[in-house]
């Protein structure tokens, strides 16, 4: 057996670059700050690549055996009760290890492409010192052994996501976003909250391994049905689920993602795009043989269609945006609904290829939209806006990135040999064995994101010259370098045999493509790419003529289904406006009343006694001594 | 004897005391003062507390009413006389003065004291060594935090009679 | 222990001295007349203080103490005090207690 120990460093070598940052507080140079920010990083890649190899290598791969969870280090942090302990812990199995890996790497290319981006920011060292904690919070989520520490972390990312998008705390629109983000995110958390207090009142623990066995106390139960024909458990996932659907951004709690575009861009590509807003599905993952099992599957029922309809919704709505990274925010909504739907459809067969379907794509997914990120990134920095009706016809100028954002794009709709291709394919064929729909929404879905990453494609680098205020130039090669990497494992990734190594019984499975469904979700990414192709590769009139005779089904579109605008009225007309005029008029004229009542009379009384206090010692003197008097009477004479 | 001596010394302790707080001169007033405190060393002497009467003579009567008329001398004429009271006030304080003494004395009187008859010799040199000792009974750290308090007394007064003539300066 | 005088005569003698110092206290218009009266109130107490302790615990010196220590306290409070009355006279050219109500409302 390897000795592991060493996974402890990985989270702390952030952790310690986010103290050295924070604690020098912008007094350290930027150079020095960006060089300890990435030096620190470059060791946890190195280290979790490394730990990746010799877990998985230490099967020598070919045999049907299981990959071991292991726990190389356990303690207990606060003893509360003697049953129930809270502990911190380090729990590696297939799916912490290749999460490991994608947040190391991709955190890497972030912190490495900043270098150039935030070049000359102020706040740089900040900003460093954010993403620092922001790596360590992520990579103590991805490690914890226990769902308690999996809620600590969680609320940590929650809130290093709060401080990366309020980057900008000069911007007013910024600082909405970031508390748009971090209340929406908030008000699932406490869904989760309470979704974990009630699993672990009645399971007894909060340890994954004890809360996944199948003889453990969760699973070898039949729990009776409590409320709504589902047994407590069933609404215990349920609200774990709200949880994860808050902090993946799928609908109905979808709504902070598109406004945290507000972030400086690397920061999208790190959190909205590979990392935090996978947490959801990583969560569901975590606790999948629960989610599987309780209620015969009842929980994950729901947890596809949500995952179906924000995948739709989240295609639809980005369709319409014109502002570049708000199409890739909702196309990463779509995205991780996708992945959602695939863990959804994942209870039927005994290898649960939905399952290994999700996660694989969880793992493409995350390469290929953080390239698009910082590859947005890169236009944005060249142009200095986000605007696509700026932008056109940029592929002379900024060649790298064209080409990249392409492979990219291609990856996205599903095109071989790119990797996105192969993880969406096995998402569909999961799909297809579980339920008619929602393989149907998921086929469409497919088309629709072809389409609206190339109408991006098209109308970013085709199209009409624009006139630009300055030629424009791509950056350095702290930023052509992370793009070319990321390029690269997008290109390769699809090859990794990746059932071999992630699946839901710890099993390797060997997954074959079935070249007829292949075919056909080929067939509906080209009709979208050609679709697009055709309405935006040059300048036309079409596309909003096309718009204009949709009328308000367009208007529902631009408007993001009025989702945004009935919280609004929920939370302002009902709750502001009629609710809290209530409670107002009651503080105002009752409480502050009393107060005010209160105030008056002390006031009113001690000018009417304050002659009493003349200022000479001898009157009151006389009164002391008066008062003496009285009482040794009233002592001498009582009895 | 000695209580003949009592009485008188108790007669004119109370005669003083009464022309103290009456006299409308207040040279005149302070030396009063002074032989009530004389008075009080002398009974002092008589109950056998030679050391007490010393401290009374050397402290009060030596220093502090002489720091009294040279306050007076600084502040007034010596033919200063004093204004009254008004006469409602006077006639409280009279009224409460005498009140205060009736039901004083009635506590004492109606008060069965312990009688305690073996009498032994004040020696000054236990009152020395239980004055500075530090075991039971010991008075050492009163004794020290009276010199501290004293030393600080002496600083501030300086500090506050020499007033705001270091800004003139 | 004075031979045939009892301690109540004593401490009668202490009680008349003491309410005619708040009698001077209470009615005098003067600082200095005030602190004379102050005087006279400490003495009074002291020499409770000394009987107590001569009539009552013999063997002890507590009350004796007490007395030397009221004495010490009372000399420290006439020196400030003058050094205040001293100042005061320089501020305002008067040391009746009517002129000095600062802190009057």
């Amino acid at each position: 057996m390897t000795n592991f120990d060493y996974a402890l460093w990985i989270p702390l070598l952030p952790f310690l670059s986010f103290l050295i940052l924070g604690l020098s507080a912008n007094k350290i140079k930027a150079r020095a700050a960006g060089l300890t920010g990435v030096l620190s990083l470059v060791l946890a890649t190195a280290l979790s690549l490394l730990l990746a190899w010799s877990y998985f290598g230490a099967h020598g791969g070919g045999h049907e055996q299981a990959y071991a969870a292991l726990q190389p280090l356990k303690w207990v942090w606060l003893r509360f009760t003697d049953t129930l302990p809270f502990e911190m812990g380090i729990l590696l199995d297939p799916l912490s290890v290749m999460m490991l890996v994608v947040v190391t790497l991709v955190s890497l290319m972030v912190h490495i492409y900043s270098l150039g981006y935030m070049k000359g920011e102020r706040g740089f060292a900040r900003y460093y010192a954010f993403l620092s904690l922001f790596t360590f919070a992520m990579l103590g989520l991805v490690l914890a052994n226990n769902i308690f520490q999996t809620y600590f972390f969680w609320e940590l990312v929650g809130v290093s996501s709060f401080l990366l998008i309020g980057f900008y705390y000069d911007r007013p629109s910024a600082v909405a976003a970031a508390k748009k983000a971090f209340i929406v995110t908030r008000f699932a958390d406490l869904g989760f909250l309470i979704g974990i207090l009630i699993l672990s009142y009645y399971a007894g623990t909060f340890d994954f391994a004890q809360l996944n066995a199948p003889d453990g106390p969760v699973l070898s139960k039949d729990w009776a049905p409590v409320f709504g024909g589902h047994s407590l458990m069933f609404w215990a996932l349920l609200l774990i689920f709200m949880g994860a659907a808050g902090k993946s951004a799928m609908f109905p709690l979808h709504i902070w993602l598109p406004d945290a575009m507000e972030g400086p861009t690397p920061v999208s590509a790190l959190i909205h795009a590979a990392t935090m807003v996978v947490a959801g599905v990583y969560l569901v993952a975590r606790l999948f043989p629960v989610y599987e099992l309780v209620d015969y599957g009842a929980a994950l029922q729901v947890v596809a269609w949500v995952g179906a309809i924000s995948a739709l919704l989240a295609a639809i709505m980005a369709m319409v945006q014109m502002d570049i990274k708000r199409v890739l925010a909702y196309s990463t909504m779509s995205q991780i609904g996708y992945m959602m739907l695939a863990l959804g459809v994942s209870d039927g067969g005994a290898d649960a290829l939905g399952y290994t379907a999700s996660l694989f794509h969880l793992f493409t997914h995350a390469f290929f939209k953080s390239l698009l990120f910082l590859g947005a990134g890169m236009i944005i920095h060249a142009l200095h806006t986000n605007d696509l009706r700026e932008m056109g016809n940029l592929r002379k100028h900024l060649p790298w990135t064209h080409w990249t954002f392409l492979i990219a794009c291609l990856a996205i709709s599903g095109i071989p040999p790119f990797s996105g291709f192969f993880s969406k394919d096995e998402i569909l064929a999961a799909a297809r064995e579980n339920h008619f729909w929602i393989f149907a929404i998921g086929y469409f879905v497919a088309g629709l994101t072809a389409f609206y990453m190339f109408r991006l494609y098209f109308t970013i680098f085709w199209g009409r010259e624009r006139q630009y205020s300055h030629k424009p130039h791509e950056g350095g090669w702290n930023m052509k370098l992370p793009l070319a990497f990321l390029a690269l494992i997008t290109l390769v990734a699809g090859f990794i045999p990746f059932g071999e190594f992630v699946s839901a019984d710890g099993l390797p499975h060997h997954s074959a493509l079935d070249w007829k469904l292949a075919g056909s979700s080929i067939g509906i990414a080209l009709i979208g790419i050609l679709a697009a192709m055709y309405l935006y590769s040059e300048y036309k009139q079409l596309p909003s003529q096309i718009a204009r005779s949709l009328g308000p089904l367009y208007r529902l579109v631009e408007r993001k289904f009025y989702i945004d605008d009935i919280y609004a009225f929920v939370a302002k007309r009902i709750m502001i406006d009629t609710i809290g005029a209530g409670v107002a008029w009651f503080d105002r004229h009752i409480v502050d009343g009393t107060m005010n009542l209160i105030g008056r009379t002390t006031l009113r009384l001690s000018s009417a006694i304050k002659g009493v206090q003349s200022g000479q010692v001898q009157h009151y003197a006389l009164a002391f001594l008066g008062g003496a008097l009285a009482l040794a009477v009233f002592f001498f004479f009582r009895s | 004897m000695e209580r003949l001596l009592f009485y008188l010394i108790a007669a004119s302790l109370i005669g003083f005391g009464l022309l103290t707080v009456t006299s409308r001169r207040i040279l005149r007033a302070a030396v009063y003062l002074f032989f009530v405190l004389a008075g009080m060393a002398a009974l002092y002497f008589l109950m056998g507390y030679n050391f007490l009467a010393a401290v009374q003579l050397v402290v009060y009567a030596g220093g502090v009413v002489v720091l009294i008329v040279f306050a007076i001398l600084l502040t007034h004429g010596i033919d200063h006389r004093l204004r009254l009271a008004p006469a409602g006030q006077m006639l409280a304080a009279l009224a409460l003065s005498l009140a205060g003494i009736g039901v004083s004395l009635f506590a004492i009187f109606s008060y069965d004291f312990p009688k305690v008859l073996r009498e032994p010799e004040v020696e000054m040199s236990a009152i020395g060594q239980q004055l500075l000792s530090t075991g039971k009974n010991g008075y050492l750290l009163p004794f020290e935090v009276i010199s501290i308090l004293l030393l600080a007394v002496m600083v501030g007064a300086i500090v506050i009679a020499k007033g705001r003539k270091m800004k003139n300066s | 222990m004075i031979e045939g005088v009892s301690i109540q005569e004593i401490m009668a003698v202490s009680v008349i001295l003491f309410f005619i110092g708040v009698y001077g206290f209470l009615t005098r218009r003067n600082l200095i007349s005030i602190l004379i009266s102050l005087d006279l109130l400490l003495n009074a107490v002291a020499l409770n203080m000394a009987a107590i302790n001569r009539y009552l615990h013999p063997d002890n010196f507590q009350g004796h103490f007490f007395a030397v220590f009221i004495i010490a306290v009372a000399a420290a409070e006439v020196a400030v005090a003058i050094a205040i009355i001293v100042d005061l006279y320089r501020l305002i050219h008067s040391v009746d207690v009517e002129e000095v109500d600062k802190l009057k409302y």
